[in-house]
């Protein structure tokens, strides 16, 4: 388990905990809070303001990560389109797992996400910083998905398939 | 009056822009060359030859995901959140477009030479549609020369000024 650092065009999770302003700051898991403008989102001018609350969680990516800046993040990408990015909706949870194993769930042909996949209808939505966030349609369903992801750091292959062969026998 | 008097010229006026145009490619010079001199006395230089900068072969990268290729963030299964599995496919087809090479050149459909058989005629029939009425004429007569040729040849009008 490691701290998180931010990095440049990395895509993560980040809760609201202020507004300053014309700008909000979000805790990402790094040792500063970053800041996201009001403007940085899809669609947004002086006038139209985006809906984001206290307590909010963010998917966006940073625009400037150094060490020697506070990190900024914004809610659309270069030709301005959202692209997925903004505000997560309701419902659904959050935890927090360790950076490896973010990069192992993101990797292109990755068998814990194609193994839970065949499960249930579920949304998903991985930081790299750490955080994911998980919403499927009842609460233990989203709670199972949660136990596995976060067993999976130190589950071997096959005994994740077998607690998964046990969960889709009930 | 023996001699150049030079007119003597105010502090103010000297300080003017105008003035110091012309004066300061003089006083430029005039400074060169007296810091050459100071330098080529009192100044210390290492005796080393010129270092080459390195060229650095190596490039810093801190974040993940070029590296593994990781894929898009958001993701929805089984159909719970349409619209995120849309962009799901087109967020990792974008990845994999830069991958396919480019396909070869097409094959043409009618050949090279043929193509310049069929534009050196075409040259000459749009040519022709551009001419004005007169010079059409003219070229007409070329072209029925052989067959015709007791029909006398039409004086070319010319404009003829009205006389007065």
């Amino acid at each position: 388990r490691s701290q998180y650092v931010p990095v440049k065009g990395d895509h993560v999770i980040g809760i609201v905990t202020a507004r300053a302003g014309d700008v909000f700051r979000l805790d990402v898991g790094g040792s500063e809070q970053a800041a996201l403008s009001y403007l940085a989102f899809e669609g947004a001018t002086k006038r139209n303001r985006p809906n984001v609350q206290v307590g909010d969680l963010i998917y966006g990516q940073f625009l400037v990560a150094n060490k020697d800046m506070e990190p900024e993040m914004v809610c659309i990408d270069s030709s301005g389109r959202s692209s997925g990015m903004g505000v997560i909706g309701q419902d659904g949870f959050l935890f927090k797992v360790s950076l490896g194993l973010i990069r192992k769930l993101l990797a292109p042909k990755c068998e814990i996400i194609q193994e839970l996949s065949q499960l249930y209808p579920f949304e998903l939505v991985l930081g790299m910083n750490g955080r994911i966030w998980v919403k499927a349609k009842t609460v233990q369903q989203t709670l199972i998905i949660v136990n596995i992801l976060e067993a999976c750091e130190y589950m071997t292959a096959e005994q994740r398939k077998q607690a998964l062969a046990k969960l889709s026998g009930n | 009056m023996a001699g150049e008097v030079k007119t003597k010229l105010s502090k103010n006026l000297l300080r003017m822009k105008f003035m110091q145009r012309g004066l300061d490619s003089q006083t430029k010079k005039q400074l060169e060359e007296e810091e050459k001199k100071i330098i080529s006395e009192e100044h210390w230089y290492l005796d080393l030859p010129d270092l080459k900068e390195k060229e650095s072969f190596i490039i810093e990268e801190r974040s993940f995901m070029p590296c593994e290729e990781l894929l898009y963030g958001r993701m929805s299964f089984k159909g719970f959140n349409p619209e995120i599995e849309k962009l799901m496919v087109q967020m990792n087809s974008k990845s994999k477009k830069e991958e396919i090479e480019v396909d070869g050149k097409m094959e043409a459909d009618v050949s090279d030479e043929e193509m310049a058989r069929r534009y050196e005629t075409l040259v000459g029939t749009i040519g022709k549609k551009f001419l004005k009425k007169r010079d059409q004429h003219v070229l007409h007569d070329e072209d029925e020369d052989e067959n015709s040729n007791t029909r006398p040849k039409k004086a070319r009008k010319m404009f003829l000024k009205p006389q007065d």
